[in-house]
């Protein structure tokens, strides 16, 4: 009996794991290449959730939704950065106060149109029936959204690592002006980090709909998680959002399931050892 | 055998692969007026700011009058003798010129923790203030918004507020830079007025101005010192020619 | 202070003195009290972002550390008295705390840290049911007497906070004019500049964060005291921004500027609300409006735009022939 329990919360852990990197990977890397902590991140993966609900509503397949899903969110990031965020180009803090601006309007319109209640989102009928293994029941469902989120971590690595876009990237987030210098296109760079991030974002908000449900407040939720992610594993860094997604899963989880009251408390713990001994997080290359 | 004013041992700073500091000496003796010469990139203000704090050092050591400053936070550097200019000016443009000597005196004042007086009382304050401005001759322009000051005068502004923390060390870093020709006669003469108790190491590019002005000279190239000794032996050794004109 | 400030200010504490007897109203009173205990919330948080150039977006949790004690001590059964200096007490170690961890990384890495550990407070507070209520909120059971004076009615409770924010107003006045204030401004602009002139840019802000902790915890208790009630909602990150946003629209580089920014706000959001459902939208619409339109503010830009129609009335006046004034 007590297996069952620890089996059931470790693949809650790595799931919500799993999902945070969705969140905080789009996160780190607009950090890192504009220096803009997107607050409106969290409204992005609420709005990705709700924008799934409607989908699913209107019967689209579930895959399909996720995906048309998270480019809607993508979009509305678009948006955001091209008719504001570039207004206020050289003023950081003002862009980052525009982004919390922006994100009170995404969460009021969303409460508008979806109202208060806290929509769940049906889980693909394939996926519903545990899994069954050596005695144990693994909830399927989670396991491919774990599944996902690890190959979204191959994908984003490739795309880093191997693709001439990610050398871009990499070089914007070691020296934007040396990039700028050098001929990158800078600004289209920052269009297509910021669609790439708010899409992971959104796509995020669509696979979470069947475990969190879509509710007002879910983005309020989300964002510190994502920002004690970037604190921990280190801004900028896609190897520092991975492991800080799943150590953040892991002790949210287990707080939530083992001492419900001060769950929030124990998240603290890990993030002021860190920001005590090591400032830049696990991983940092960003100086933040 | 006095102790260096500035004492400086196989200091060392990389920048990722990027060595900007290979394993500098140099020893400045107390009252000499040191200047350090370079092609652009050589590691000249990587120097400075290892000296200041601004940045880490990987290894070696510095000294001031005996004193390691490894390790030790920039504004207590300050508070054992050390001052600097910089070369792009760092200045507080939106006040007024006596308020950002005000600024610098208050850094080694104890009043600087008071969060009560009102600062514009502190007339002993403005006054000395005002009395740095007269001496690089910004005496009338005190009340001047920094914004709206020449260059030339924003550059001696900064000596000022330097000259202004009463130093042991100066560190100056191309203090002539962009000035116009009597600008920076202007410029050397308050340098020459300087009295010795200051120790004085200054960068600079403009070779007419500043090798007039030095006693002895330090050659960088590469984050390494190529050339030491005095004036006179600096500009007849070969390897200062190879260093301007290429390998 | 120059004769003309000596005379608005006086003009301004006379008007204040007289807003319950002027208005009549017990509604509009009371809003009044709480113009004032926003404004000196707004304050606070102003100590840090117009004269320190940081944007904590969690500040509202020292409002809600403090108003949490406040009621928990008081409920315990200690008297008005020790319950305040407690809660004050408490908010403001957790300030110091806090402030240690949120300037580990300046700039952009401190608005990050303090929203998460804002929101860290906020989460405590809406889960630990037994201690907080969780999201139904916690009562105060009634408002204190302090030296005596009995502050239930709207009128008396509105001189009360006036009095206690007067006070703050003076201490936070001569802290922006002080050599502090003037050497916290120099390491907003000049960071590097100044640890190079000898000043200690860490320890300077951090002792701006614990003051700008205090006085928010003060304004807590007024809270408190005003609302008799509590909940986790005046310590979200809506309460934080809104904070935010009444310093920034007010002008974040003056004194008067959270003032205004608090009264205006305020009043839309009591009035507002009553004919719009939609208050957090606006909230963000004017937010975004602000920042890209007016970075500096309304109290500056309406002194910018009256100084530049004086010039042209100036101006004007020499080019008659009748003119003795010259041009400016």
């Amino acid at each position: 009996m007590q297996w069952q329990f620890w089996i059931i919360q470790t693949l809650n852990s790595v799931a919500f794991g799993g999902l945070l990197f969705l969140l905080s990977s789009g996160f780190s890397l607009i950090f890192g290449l504009m220096r803009i902590p997107n607050l409106a991140h969290g409204a992005f993966f609420m709005l990705g959730a709700y924008f799934g609900f409607t989908l699913l509503q209107l019967k689209l397949q579930f895959w399909l939704a996720a995906l048309v899903g998270g480019l809607g969110v993508g979009l509305i990031g678009i948006v955001m950065e091209r008719f504001v965020l570039r207004r206020l180009a050289g003023n950081e803090q003002g862009q980052v106060l525009v982004t919390l601006g922006v994100s009170f309007i995404i969460a009021d319109i969303c409460l508008l149109v979806w109202s208060g209640d806290p929509m769940p989102l049906p889980a693909p009928q394939a996926l519903r029936p545990p899994l069954r293994f050596a005695g144990f029941a693994f909830p399927t469902y989670r396991l491919v959204v774990l599944a996902i989120a690890l190959a979204a971590a191959l994908a984003l690595y490739l795309l880093m690592e191997r693709t001439r876009l990610g050398a871009m990237i990499r070089a914007g987030v070691d020296d934007t002006e040396m990039a700028r210098g050098v001929g990158i296109p800078v600004s289209r760079l920052f269009t297509t980090v910021f669609l790439l991030g708010a899409t992971l974002a959104g796509v995020g908000g669509v696979l979470g709909g069947p475990i969190l449900n879509a509710y007002p407040g879910l983005d309020t939720d989300m964002l510190p998680l994502a920002l004690i992610v970037v604190i921990l594993g280190g801004a900028g860094s896609l190897l520092g959002a991975f492991v800080g997604s799943f150590i953040v899963g892991f002790i949210y989880n287990f707080g939530i399931a083992l001492v419900p009251d001060l769950a929030y408390f124990v998240l603290f713990l890990p993030m002021v050892l860190v920001l005590v001994f090591l400032p830049q997080g696990l991983f940092g290359r960003v100086q933040i | 055998m006095t102790t260096p004013a500035l004492e400086v041992a196989h200091l060392s700073k990389r920048f990722g692969g990027l060595p900007a500091t290979k394993d500098v000496s140099l020893s400045v003796a107390p009252g000499e007026r040191r200047l350090i010469i370079g092609p652009n990139g050589a590691g000249k203000t990587t120097l400075f700011n290892l000296i200041t704090g601004d940045l880490s050092a990987d290894a070696g050591s510095v000294r001031l009058f005996g004193r390691e400053l490894i390790g030790m936070p920039t504004q207590r550097r300050v508070h054992l003798g050390l001052a600097r200019t910089y070369q792009i000016l760092t200045l507080f443009p939106r006040e007024r010129l006596v308020h950002n000597v005000v600024l610098s005196l208050l850094g080694l004042d104890r009043r600087r923790w008071n969060p009560w007086a009102i600062l514009t009382a502190s007339r002993d304050l403005y006054a000395n203030a005002r009395a740095f401005l007269e001496r690089v001759g910004l005496g009338e322009a005190a009340e001047r918004i920094v914004a709206e000051t020449s260059y030339g005068e924003r550059r001696r502004l900064e000596l000022a507020m330097a000259l202004a923390q009463k130093p042991k060390l100066l560190l100056l870093d191309e203090p002539l830079a962009g000035l116009s020709q009597p600008e920076r006669q202007t410029v050397r003469g308050l340098l020459d007025a300087i009295p010795r108790e200051v120790t004085i190491v200054m960068i600079e590019h403009d070779m007419d101005t500043a090798l007039a002005f030095a006693e002895r000279i330090t050659v960088l190239h590469y984050g390494e010192v190529i050339v030491e000794g005095t004036r006179a032996e600096v500009v007849a050794d070969p390897r200062t020619r190879e260093v301007y004109l290429g390998d | 202070m120059t004769r003309r400030a000596a005379a608005a200010l006086a003009l301004c504490s006379l008007a204040l003195l007289a807003v319950p007897w002027v208005i009549g109203n017990e509604f509009y009173v009371n809003m009044a009290s709480q113009v004032l205990i926003y404004a000196l919330f707004a304050l606070s948080i102003n100590m840090l972002l117009g004269y320190g150039g940081m944007v904590s977006l969690g500040h509202a949790a020292y409002l809600g550390i403090a108003g949490y004690a406040c009621i928990l001590a008081t409920t315990a059964g200690y008297d008005q008295l020790t319950a305040a200096v407690f809660a004050v007490a408490l908010s403001t170690a957790a300030a110091a705390f806090f402030g240690v961890l949120s300037l580990r990384a300046p700039g952009l890495g401190f608005i990050m840290i303090t929203l998460a550990l804002g929101q860290i407070v906020w989460g405590v507070a809406y889960r630990a049911n037994d201690l907080t209520g969780g999201d139904n909120g916690i009562r105060h059971p009634a408002r204190p007497m302090p030296l005596g004076f009995d502050i239930r009615d709207a009128t008396s409770f509105y001189y009360f906070t006036l009095v206690v924010f007067l006070v703050a107003l003076f201490f936070i006045w001569r802290f922006g004019r002080s050599p502090f204030g003037a050497s916290l401004k120099g390491a907003r602009d000049q960071p590097r500049r100044m640890r190079m002139l000898g000043h200690n840019v860490w320890l300077v802000r951090w002792i701006t964060f614990v003051m700008a902790g205090f006085w928010a915890s003060v304004a807590g208790v007024l809270y408190v005291y005003y609302n008799l009630f509590l909940s986790p909602h005046a310590i979200s990150l809506q309460q934080s921004a809104e904070i935010l946003l009444m310093a920034i629209l007010g002008g974040a580089s003056t004194l008067s500027g959270p003032i205004v920014g608090a009264a205006i706000i305020t009043l839309v959001k009591n009035v507002v609300s009553t004919y719009v459902e939609r208050w957090n939208t606006l909230l963000g619409v004017i937010f975004v409006v602000v920042i890209v339109f007016m970075p500096y503010g309304l109290v500056p830009g309406c002194a910018q735009a009256w100084q530049r129609l004086r010039n042209r009335i100036k101006s004007r006046k020499a080019v008659s022939p009748a003119a003795s004034e010259p041009a400016q």
